[in-house]
């Protein structure tokens, strides 16, 4: 045996490897500054006129909440659409299209459609909606975050639907369900927690978005639940303060920042807790 | 067979209004002329694919009423595809089709005609892993009954209680109806299933390796209950259990590479077998 | 209701005058589902059709060609190319690459190979979370926080060691002013870094046991299983995972935004401000006047939204390959 070689190799080994645990904390690294870097500098500025406080002009104290609400509403009403139309979908691809070539092509927009860049989903709804109704308002917001929602509860439906046995349909059918109470009534119920995290990532999935509201939803000032209106939401108003050059604004944009992160990494965190749980 | 004999009384009669299907069985190595019992389910040339894989090949066989029918054959011999046929279970999947006739009382469910879900309403099935739907025990039992009948909420309750005394589960889950139907044992399920199949008050009770999955004791319970079904129902079992055969089953069929090799009643064919390849198979040199 | 039971309870008879149950209400039902998934077919259609129509007359007025071979974006005399845009959209994404790939190849070693049992899980759910945090708090972070550390403590540094380099050496020079393309990318790279380092994951954890444990057998180390038997099995998937990582850099908006300087110009060096599809769009959309200019910014999104389309449609392809090798081989 050539142990000069043998060694060499070991050597190579224990490099490589020691190169791989150095990515993965370089990786951690990075989630831990940037974590860091919201906590300081935004929770000094988290308060009680945050949630009550509409933001104010520049080089006045406020708060987040015409903001927090609009993006409340914009998130809603984004699951709203996104959710069942992707639900449904998703149904498809499993119960009815399996490996047809028409459910092939549908898989494949819609990975697409998952990784597409979401400002050019804000240009789409932008030619769509908002020059024909000509002017932004809280309705194309909401439809583009239905969009960026859409593919991601296709996704994860189709996966979690996938995960329910046919034994399971196939007892259901052998009562003599038709196919429609074996989806809606059994299968739909045994996938329901994994179907739920799907909903509950592309809720967080758009929660923090901010391209595709530049030019749908844009930003009011002011206190509006009206979605016809222009739109005040989180992403937006932290884009626009932080590029300020007032502090007000800037301390706004941070503790809006670390309430936008804490609260997605909640929801990723509850839907990954979730899903284990089910299983 | 449009205009085959609908119900159950003219059936008897059968066999013997007839002649081709005894023409038929006459050409086959099946004994099934000789039997006493009328006929509840009558299979004739049938033929099944999977894709291109050639399954079951013309297959003749008359399953008695009110009797237990087993089908045995070493794995891949189409037992259960043969099972699987007589609700058109199969159908689920695109890549599956039978030809030939499969007459129930007369009517043939191969039609294209044939109303699905009504047909596996009158046939129901239990399968090989137990599967209880992800709900409570009770409306486990009551999902099929919901489906083709409207019954008062006490109705409904004494037909769920009805079903799971049938099913011998009635003094294990009277006090946890309300609990979820997965977290029973495996045994129960599995009676879980059974009662769900006979909450319907099917006809024919399609069993398919019913007890494979079970241990020893929950398997001698569900045998049991085989044995006290058959009197109000028509049932066909297939196990890859030969004493399993012998012990539940009034008629036996065995079955290799997609023929029906030699079918007759349990104790002909494991004490007295016509045919060589069943004689191998019931003494173990192969399978 | 045609399927109402007897009075002794039995099942009637099933013929074809019975009706059939159900079948109605099936039809409706996969029609419902079949709409939808229609839809999502056809948004990405409606995508495409809507930015060309969006994009029609600038393409009209200076031709796609010429649009894209010219490095000038002059709204006062209406006169806009791609050039700088797709230049920094280009550069970034690829500085991305460089130094996202290695890095996530060596996070998905070290989740499949080499961490054990109770810490596979934790890591692996951190580095996703690091995908889950919105691109507008990189951006904030990255302007207030990295790029002052950075020209502080090691933009010098790199101006003065590597900036006399032959070949690379002009990639390093400039004024240290934290932003810049080069911040661009590695904040992309660090956005991108989990999606690949999930997809590398996955796909190595597709391997067949049978393959490394023979690797093993024969004394194989595990860098040596992992270099020699791993990747070869798995380099399509892989591949494909960087192209999905590829199509994200390529599209991100808001991080870029923040830190990319946000001026029109195509330097050789990457500490200069540049600017990249996404950022020209977030910038200057809401502002744009005039009908030439908004169709001028719909056509870089319609450059980009082909970009991504091709990158992303070759990832796809390309995992679709390693799956039904993988059905194959099992």
């Amino acid at each position: 045996m050539n142990s000069s070689l043998y060694l060499r190799r070991r050597l190579i080994n224990a490099f490589n490897l020691t190169v791989s645990v150095l990515t993965t904390l370089f990786g951690l690294f990075w989630l831990g500054w940037l974590l860091w870097t919201l906590f300081s500098n935004g929770l000094q500025w988290i308060n009680l006129d945050l949630f009550t406080q509409s933001t104010p002009p520049p080089g006045e104290a406020g708060g987040l909440a015409n903001a927090i609400v609009g993006s409340l509403m914009l998130t809603g009403l984004g699951v709203l659409i996104g959710a069942p139309a992707g639900v449904l979908a998703g149904t498809f691809l499993c119960e009815f299209g399996r490996s047809s070539r028409f459910a092939s092509v549908v898989r494949f927009v819609n990975d697409i459609l998952l990784s597409a860049p979401s400002i050019i989903i804000g240009v789409f709804i932008y030619g769509v909606v908002v020059v024909s109704t000509g002017h932004f308002s809280g309705w194309a917001g909401g439809l583009a975050l239905a969009l960026i929602v859409l593919p991601v509860v296709v996704r994860t439906t189709e996966d979690m639907l996938h995960l329910v046995p046919d034994q399971m349909r196939e007892a259901a059918a052998a009562l003599g369900a038709p196919q429609w109470k074996v989806v809606s009534a059994i299968v739909y119920r045994a996938a329901a927690r994994g179907i739920a995290t799907g909903i509950l990532l592309g809720i967080a999935r758009i929660s923090g978005e901010t391209a595709p509201l530049l030019f749908t939803a844009l930003n009011n000032q002011f206190w509006t639940t009206d979605m016809s209106q222009p739109m005040s939401n989180l992403p937006v108003v932290i884009f626009q303060f932080a590029m300020s050059p007032y502090d007000d604004w800037q301390h706004l944009a941070w503790a809006g920042s670390l309430l936008i992160t804490v609260t997605i990494l909640l929801l990723n965190i509850i839907a990954r807790i979730w899903l284990r749980e089910g299983k | 067979m449009k205009a085959g004999p609908l119900d159950s009384g003219t059936t008897g009669q059968y066999q013997m209004s007839a002649p081709d299907s005894v023409a038929a069985s006459a050409s086959e190595p099946v004994s099934v002329d000789t039997m006493l019992d009328s006929s509840k389910i009558t299979v004739r040339d049938l033929n099944f694919h999977y894709g291109k894989f050639h399954a079951l090949k013309d297959i003749n066989i008359r399953i008695p009423e009110k009797k237990v029918t087993a089908f045995i054959g070493p794995s891949g011999c189409g037992k259960s595809t043969l099972l699987r046929t007589m609700n058109r279970i199969y159908e689920l999947y695109p890549d599956q089709r039978a030809s030939g006739e499969i007459l129930l009382d007369g009517c043939n469910v191969l039609d294209r005609k044939q109303d699905l879900n009504l047909l596996r309403a009158k046939v129901g099935m239990v399968f090989q892993k137990p599967t209880p739907f992800p709900m409570s025990v009770f409306d486990n039992v009551a999902f099929g009954v919901k489906l083709y009948e409207r019954l008062s909420r006490v109705d409904m309750e004494e037909r769920v209680e009805w079903a799971l005394r049938k099913a011998a589960l009635w003094d294990e889950v009277k006090d946890k109806l309300h609990q979820g139907g997965t977290r029973l044992s495996g045994g129960q399920q599995q009676r879980l299933c059974i009662a769900r199949g006979i909450a319907v008050k099917p006809e024919v009770l399609l069993l398919d390796e019913p007890a494979s999955a079970l241990d020893p004791i929950s398997t001698l319970k569900i045998e049991e209950l085989i044995n006290e079904l058959k009197d109000d129902y028509t049932i066909v079992i297939v196990t890859h259990n030969m004493q399993q055969a012998s012990r539940v089953s009034d008629y036996t069929a065995f079955m290799y590479l997609g023929e029906l090799v030699e079918f007759d009643d349990t104790t002909t064919i494991f004490t007295a077998p016509a045919n060589k390849q069943t004689e191998d198979y019931i003494t173990g040199r192969y399978g | 209701m045609s399927t109402e039971l007897t009075t002794d309870g039995s099942i009637p008879a099933t013929d074809a005058r019975t009706g059939r149950t159900g079948h109605l209400a099936d039809k409706a039902f996969r029609g419902l589902t079949q709409f939808f998934a229609l839809l999502v077919a056809l948004s990405v259609l409606g995508v495409f059709i809507t930015l060309l129509v969006g994009a029609w007359p600038a393409l009209e007025q200076y031709g796609f060609f010429n649009f894209l071979t010219t490095n000038d974006w002059n709204p006062v005399t209406d006169v806009y190319g791609a050039v700088a845009p797709i230049y920094g959209t280009l550069v970034t994404s690829l500085l991305a690459l460089l130094i996202g790939v290695p890095v996530s190849f060596g996070i998905a070693l070290f989740i499949t190979e080499l961490a054990p049992v109770w810490l596979k899980r934790p890591i692996g759910v951190a580095i996703e979370l690091l995908a889950a945090v919105p691109s507008i708090i990189y951006g904030m972070w990255g302007l207030f926080v990295f790029a002052p550390w950075f020209s502080e403590n090691v933009q010098p540094w790199m101006t003065d060691n590597l900036g006399d380099w032959p070949l690379i050496g002009g990639l390093f020079q400039g004024p240290p002013m934290g932003i810049g393309m080069f911040t661009a990318g590695l904040i992309l790279a660090i956005m991108i870094i989990p999606f690949m380092a999930a997809v590398m994951r996955d796909v190595f954890e597709t391997v067949p046991p049978v393959y490394k444990e023979s690797a093993y057998g024969l004394g194989g180390t595990t860098w040596e299983v992992v270099w020699k038997v791993v990747l070869p099995y798995t380099k399509i998937g892989v591949v494909g995972g960087i192209m999905l990582g590829l199509g994200r850099a390529l599209g991100e908006t808001m991080a870029v935004t923040f830190v990319i300087g946000n001026s029109h110009n195509v330097s050789g060096s990457l500490f200069m401000p540049g600017n990249t599809i996404s950022s020209t769009l977030a910038n200057e959309f809401t502002e744009a006047d005039g009908a030439i200019y908004t169709s001028s910014l719909i056509s870089l999104g319609l450059v980009l939204f082909l970009l991504t389309f091709v990158v992303l449609a070759i990832a796809k392809l390309m995992l679709i390959r390693l799956k039904a090798k993988e059905g194959k081989a099992s």
